[in-house]
């Protein structure tokens, strides 16, 4: 059994460090776009406001499963074949997006009016107001719901093993044809692996969180 | 919306630059329709005789994809009415006097919760065997979605039995109730009726969990397009690849959107009655956990 382990140590660890990856770069991308969006939900122009909002809903009520899919198999037919690497951190990043989008918004939303509104009064732009004095307080109060939302997202990467990502979840498909303690080895790697990443990401957050607190 | 105050009602300069942008975006916006619609009419895939074969019962394509439809709602059911009397239990059995019983319940929800499904699915559908117990896809698509589900579920049950009163479970021991009548005739009735917009919430989730029977060959909508493909592919080559994977995109988005509905029409509806009066929201705590909080 040990033997078994040390000879299939290397592809449990490439398999781990491509969730790691998968999960750092669809993280960095959700982050990013769903900022973005957020600012758009909040904007007012109307077109960008509606786009924002049609993006949230459509993704929130598409299985991931579908977003790979379409990202897949469905790309090719506008001409733009993706890698199934590169598949799975657009599919994994533009879904998370979403729920980005929808944290940092209720963060917006909790900033008291009272500061928007000091901005304002300063003659602040919209853009100014936004990014000096609303956002850094609004990521302050999102930062526990925005880790939730991350640590979600890495179980999420998950489902890029049904894509031909050997990410860890598919080198359980891999190995299953090992004997049954073997096996079982193999899925508490995995679930080990897993917890390798979430672990220390709650921690990171929680420190992160009692860092930047603010008081009322 | 607190979108307001981030800008003042628009002056005639402010106004026009909003017009600009306004402009410009919606350009933007039918720049991208326009070249996803140019790029799929020049691989002819808006070819209106491609989209038929989705309506026509002599190409069989409906009766598949109803029938797929059917037993991703079967999956989704079924996993739904056990995960939740799982979960009923489980947030019983965290809730109990019994040190013992609390640890072994909080072990199993944690466990549960700190996994990818799909790690709890392949388990069910690749060690097992080795184990040698072998079980179906169907089997392990509804056990897994019923164990992660339990966990998830229990919690919010546990949130809402803890969100009732105090003061009506200590009405109901001072008229001589036992625990189990408590908990039965007093605290859940009352938290049900308040946890029925987060259940329905979570009813939405496993419904698109349920689409990760595509991975282990359950023969849910994707499955099922991908195989009609198949059956297609040595006739007529590519030509309806393309529609058949848009109508099972669209049929789970369809049914997603119209249960998110039916959640915030609940919500609506159970936020004024009377009945849940005793009740403060559900809020589930908000601190970062290994397992997150969140099931998006």
């Amino acid at each position: 059994m040990v033997q078994f382990f040390i000879d299939n140590f290397p592809l449990l660890r490439d398999a781990f460090l491509k969730t790691l990856e998968l999960s750092v770069l669809a993280g960095l991308l959700a982050l990013v776009l769903g900022t973005l969006l957020a600012a758009f939900r909040v904007s007012p122009i109307l077109p960008l406001r509606g786009l924002a909002t049609f993006y949230v809903e459509t993704f929130r009520n598409t299985p991931l499963t579908v977003v790979f899919f379409f990202i897949i198999f469905g790309l090719p037919q506008i001409d733009f074949a993706v890698g199934f690497f590169t598949g799975a951190v657009l599919a994994v990043g533009l879904y998370t997006a979403a729920f980005v989008c929808e944290a940092v918004r209720s963060g917006i939303n909790a900033v008291p009016p009272g500061q928007a509104e000091a901005a304002r009064a300063l003659g602040l732009t919209f853009g100014q107001s936004l990014r000096e004095v609303v956002l850094p307080q609004a990521f302050r109060t999102v930062i526990p719901p925005l880790g939730n939302v991350l640590i979600a997202m890495v179980k999420n990467t998950s489902i890029a093993a049904g894509f031909a990502v050997t990410e860890l979840t598919a080198s359980l498909q891999r190995l299953s044809n090992a004997n049954g303690g073997e096996i079982l080895l193999v899925l508490l790697a995995v679930v080990a692996g897993y917890m390798l990443i979430t672990l220390p990401a709650a921690y990171v957050v929680s420190r992160v969180e009692r860092r930047v607190a603010i008081l009322r | 919306m607190s979108a307001p105050v981030l800008f003042d009602l628009p002056g005639p300069k402010a106004r026009a630059r909003i017009r600009i942008a306004t402009v410009i975006g919606s350009l933007l916006v039918l720049a991208v329709i326009a070249f996803v619609l140019v790029r799929l009419g020049r691989n002819g895939q808006l070819d209106p005789q491609r989209w038929s074969v989705l309506f026509d019962p002599n190409s069989g394509v409906p009766q598949a994809l109803w029938e797929a439809l059917l037993r991703t709602l079967r999956v989704a059911a079924v996993g739904m009415v056990f995960a939740t009397l799982l979960g009923l239990l489980l947030a019983v059995g965290r809730l109990s006097d019994h040190r013992p019983v609390r640890i072994a319940v909080t072990a199993v929800i944690e466990f549960f919760r700190a996994i990818p499904l799909l790690v709890v699915i392949f388990a069910l559908y690749f060690v097992l065997p080795g184990l040698g117990i072998r079980l179906s896809a169907y089997a392990a698509l509804t056990g897994g979605l019923v164990l992660y589900n339990m966990a998830v579920l229990a919690e919010i049950f546990r949130a809402g039995i803890l969100s009732v009163d105090r003061g009506q479970s200590e009405a109901a021991y001072g008229i001589g109730l036992r625990k189990s009548q408590v908990m039965r005739l007093v605290l859940l009735p009352q938290a049900v009726r308040r946890m029925l917009p987060v259940l329905v919430a979570q009813l939405v989730v496993l419904l698109k969990d349920s689409s990760l029977g595509f991975i282990i060959g359950y023969f849910e909508l994707l499955r099922q397009a991908r195989s009609l493909v198949e059956f297609f592919t040595p006739r007529f080559g590519n030509q309806y690849t393309f529609q058949l994977y848009v109508a099972a995109g669209l049929i789970y988005i369809i049914v997603n959107v119209l249960l998110s509905q039916l959640a915030k029409y609940i919500e609506h509806r159970s936020r004024r009655s009377p009945k849940a009066a005793a009740t403060h929201a559900v809020v589930l705590p908000d601190t970062p956990s290994v397992t997150g909080q969140t099931s998006i």
